[in-house]
């Protein structure tokens, strides 16, 4: 951390401290109430268990999290990742189908999501597009774009390696959790060893004053939405690689939510500025858990989302100031009286 | 006050007329916190009288008009409108009452119609609360056909010019039945010809009776329409005067709050000035060593040369050159283009007209970056939009521009960081708890010292600073001045934008005098003094420059009516 120290530093973690409590709160209850939520196993040098189910598909919310917490910080939002997700898988499936290298196929499925992310990034900076209806645009598109790759039907592949990339595992681990432990370290590396965290927090704190020192604010936010689209076309390839097949009606559903409140819950505002990486990492393993949790509480997944949404409400209230400013001068109160 | 002579009396003989004023205000107080914004203000306003409100910054004009606009509800004080006491709970009330303001910021809807814009909150409903629209339609042609207006009511005010919403907000306000138009500096951002349709509107309304309390800069238009001026200063009643009576001179110094004589043959050296850190104002030419490099043989390559800059719509003829060493003020009345043509030189707005050169070289500077890259620095005026990035730490914003000058790639090690900042934080006397305390926690001198800190870290060539002690505290003022001093001293150019005339004199060695948007002077040597910048200020036909004193409307030409 070349660029933070002291005190700094521990404000990011007084502000971690949060969805750490929460995702430590979840576990104690499953400890408590739900049996062999803790139970893994060893089976051909990998390990399985509820636990590493969590690992797995908290990884691709994750990933996308991590692009969205950039273009969260400049003051922006992507809505389109899901769908982009889905261009991506349908792209890769598409190529394999049609008989090239998987190499290629993956390289393709990232290179669509880039030129996704920059689409989002010209329409915000060039054309002044407020970014959530800039990139609301390709979330409704880029379905229709996934579809007319597909043909609209579901495609299914036979390729080793693209199915390596959602189920395939590394030292015990499943592949996408070292993906996610990749992209988290480029991108912290990138964003603290670099001017590129500063500037993005300068951007998304007070553009006008950002400008006027200099920064080139439209190439940062076109390098965030770029980012993200980066991060959201490997989440497509991870989805189109758990279920061998490329699904564009369902490919990245609600993946942007996910992502959104994975952000906001790591302790990223929403009005832009201050980021944390490893807050949004977070963030995506605690919704992840929530999620698993009230499927093995035999909640049917029509009903989660609304205890989902209570959870995520109490974790936003108590990230408030003027809240937490209430409940210290009532605890201060009760101390006094 | 107890210099001011003409105060109240002139009022005096309209109050004792048989019919009361359209407006009397007498002793109107307004605190906000700590900060007393009025002062017991008189203003008293007749039947068919353009009444000209003028004063700098924080004299207390907003206030005052915002307390009879039923924005604020002042502490102290009576408001009477045709002898009845009122008190406007709310614009709507004072609405009610025949009180209407349109303000500088026009409170329109661009992509409703002027019909539905004029008739907007208050719309002819027929039974079940349906809007008889044809009614909406009448009532706006008849509002605008008032003010001598022909167009179609029909089309999107967003279609229309500035000037054209300006009047419709005029329309908007005199809809109701208003006695009292407030209008809070219509004319800032319309061009020569629209300014004379705006006249033409107010006097229209004059002669129907109407009372306008009419907020501007400028000086032209006020000695063009007013009937009776009215002036303030730090929250205070200075008085009110007759235009005919009131030489422009006498109007500056009265708005400055600096007494004002007219200059002499021979000036001596301005005895007014306190134990200043600079010895500026001598006039003797040995102290005056840093513009005697102009005269001496050798050439030296200005830092800073503007030939006829400037940008339309916004200044115009701008001529500086900034040598070495050298401090060089801009002064001239709030609207005079000040920091408009601060911003030219960093490139934060883009010169459409004449030539730039830095350090010998012509540039076209497009945006900030290109100028930070050229060695220029600059603070805003206004610190907290476009200057603190509040949320990030003191650390952080010192390093920032060194950190734009590098470039992206390479950071700035974290034991030089810490040592810049560490210098800074104690050269410059920075009081913060510790350099990671968020910015936004310090105190306005602190957070401008902090700023100072940013772009001295970059090493500049040339400082501009915009106002830099406005809202600071008397020691900080000090510190930043003697640090001036200092910069000076070690080569630095500054360009200084003031509004406090006895600094810019006690700073500056030269000054540049701005009205009306365009530059009218340039003092140096024993005519850079407060005297000799009001004269300038006040000036009606400038001798320095060529400015045509007839009116050529080359802003007009191209604009004509509805754009």
């Amino acid at each position: 951390m070349s660029t933070r120290s002291g005190s700094s530093s521990a404000s990011s973690l007084r502000r971690l401290a949060l969805p750490m409590a929460a995702l430590l709160l979840l576990l104690l209850f499953n400890f408590l109430f739900t049996p062999g939520f803790f139970a893994v196993e060893v089976r051909d040098g990998r390990l399985y268990g509820t636990l590493i189910d969590i690992l797995n598909h908290g990884s691709k919310i994750g990933i996308v999290a991590i692009g969205m917490t950039l273009v969260i910080a400049t003051g922006g939002v992507d809505l389109s990742v899901g769908a982009v997700a889905a261009i991506a898988g349908a792209a890769a499936a598409h190529l394999i189908v049609s008989g090239s290298s998987p190499p290629v196929a993956i390289a393709s499925g990232l290179i669509l999501g880039v030129l996704a992310g920059a689409w989002n990034g010209i329409l915000v900076t060039m054309l002044r597009l407020q970014p959530i209806v800039a990139t609301l645009i390709l979330m409704v598109a880029g379905r229709g774009i996934a579809q007319l790759i597909t043909n609209g039907l579901i495609i299914t592949y036979d390729s080793p390696t693209l199915t390596f990339i959602g189920n395939g595992s590394l030292g015990g681990l499943p592949f996408p959790v070292m993906m996610l432990a990749v992209v988290l370290a480029i991108t912290a590396i990138l964003a603290r060893r670099t001017a590129i965290g500063l500037f993005v927090e300068c951007v998304g704190d007070n553009a006008a004053a950002a400008r006027m020192s200099g920064v080139p604010d439209r190439a940062v936010k076109l390098l965030a939405y770029a980012s993200c689209g980066l991060c959201a076309g490997l989440a497509g390839l991870i989805e189109c690689s758990y279920i061998r097949a490329a699904d564009a009606n369902n490919a990245g559903m609600l993946l942007e939510l996910d992502a959104i409140l994975a952000v906001v819950l790591g302790g990223t505002a929403l009005t832009g500025g201050r980021f944390s990486l490893i807050g949004s990492v977070l963030g995506a393993m605690l919704i992840q858990i929530l999620t698993k949790t009230l499927y093995m509480q035999n909640v049917s997944a029509d009903i989660a989302p609304a205890p989902k949404a209570l959870v995520v409400l109490v974790v936003c209230l108590l990230h408030s100031p003027a809240l937490r400013q209430r409940l210290a001068n009532l605890v201060s109160r009760r101390a006094g009286a | 006050m107890g210099d001011q002579a003409p105060r109240a009396a002139h009022p005096t003989d309209s109050r004792m007329s048989a019919d009361a004023p359209l407006l009397a205000v007498r002793g109107l107080q307004k605190r906000f916190g700590a900060v007393r914004a009025l002062a017991g203000v008189d203003l008293t306003v007749l039947h068919g009288q353009i009444h000209v409100l003028l004063g700098e910054n924080g004299a207390g004009k907003s206030t005052l008009i915002k307390c009879l606009g039923g924005v604020h509800w002042p502490d102290g004080g009576s408001v009477a409108l045709e002898g009845r006491p009122i008190a406007p709970a709310s614009p709507r009330d004072a609405e009610r009452i025949g009180i209407s303001t349109v303000f500088q910021e026009i409170n329109l809807i661009p992509h409703m119609s002027l019909a539905e814009n004029i008739s907007l909150g208050r719309e002819p409903t027929g039974p079940l609360g349906r809007i008889r629209w044809h009614e909406v339609r009448r009532r706006a042609e008849v509002a605008l056909a008032r003010l001598g207006l022909r167009v179609g009511v029909g089309s999107d005010l967003s279609s229309c010019s500035i000037a054209i919403r300006q009047l419709v907000a005029i329309a908007r306000a005199l809809d109701v039945s208003a006695k009292l138009l407030i209008l809070d500096e219509p004319t800032s951002s319309l061009d020569r010809g629209e300014v004379a349709q705006l006249m033409g509107v107010m006097r229209r309304l004059r002669a129907d009776g109407l009372g306008i309390i009419f907020i501007t800069h400028f000086l032209d238009q006020v000695y063009e329409i007013a009937d009776r001026i009215t002036i303030l200063r730090d929250g205070a009643l200075v008085g009110e005067y007759d235009p005919a009576s009131l030489p422009r001179t006498r109007l500056v110094s009265l708005m400055i709050g600096r007494e004002y004589s007219p200059p002499i043959a021979t000036p001596t050296p301005t005895p007014t000035l306190t134990t200043a850190p600079t010895t500026a104002t001598t006039t003797t030419p040995s102290s005056t060593n840093g513009e005697t490099a102009e005269t001496v043989a050798e050439p030296s390559i200005a830092v800073a040369h503007a030939r006829n800059l400037g940008r339309r719509g916004s200044v115009e003829g701008i001529n500086i050159q900034i040598d070495k060493g050298q401090t060089v003020g801009l002064a001239g009345l709030l609207g005079s283009g000040r920091s408009e043509t601060a911003r030219l030189f960093f490139g934060a707005d883009r010169a459409t007209e004449g030539s730039l050169e830095i350090d010998g070289t012509p540039v076209r500077l497009r945006s900030p970056r290109q100028a930070i890259r050229r060695r220029i620095a600059m603070t805003a005026e206004d610190r907290r939009s476009e200057g603190i990035i509040p949320n990030l730490s003191v650390r952080e914003n010192i390093l920032l521009a060194l950190q734009v000058h590098r470039g992206l790639a390479r950071p700035i090690p974290s034991a030089e960081a810490s040592r810049l900042v560490h210098d800074f934080v104690r050269s410059l006397n920075i009081k913060t708890p510790s350099s990671e305390a968020p910015v936004s926690s310090l105190s306005g001198g602190n957070q401008q010292k902090a700023l100072l800190a940013r772009w001295l870290a970059t090493d500049p060539h040339l400082l501009i600073l915009d106002e830099p002690t406005r809202g600071i505290d008397v020691g900080a003022k000090a510190e930043i001045e003697r640090l001036i001093g200092t910069l000076r001293e070690r080569g630095m150019a500054v360009l200084l934008v003031g509004s406090d005339l006895e600094e810019v004199v006690r700073i500056c060695r030269r000054v540049i005098v701005l009205r009306d948007r365009r530059q009218v002077a340039e003092l140096h040597g024993g005519r850079c003094n407060e005297r000799e910048i009001m004269a300038a200020i006040a000036e009606h036909t400038p001798s320095h420059i060529a400015v045509g004193s007839t009116p050529q409307p080359p802003l007009a030409g191209d604009s004509g009516g509805s754009r």
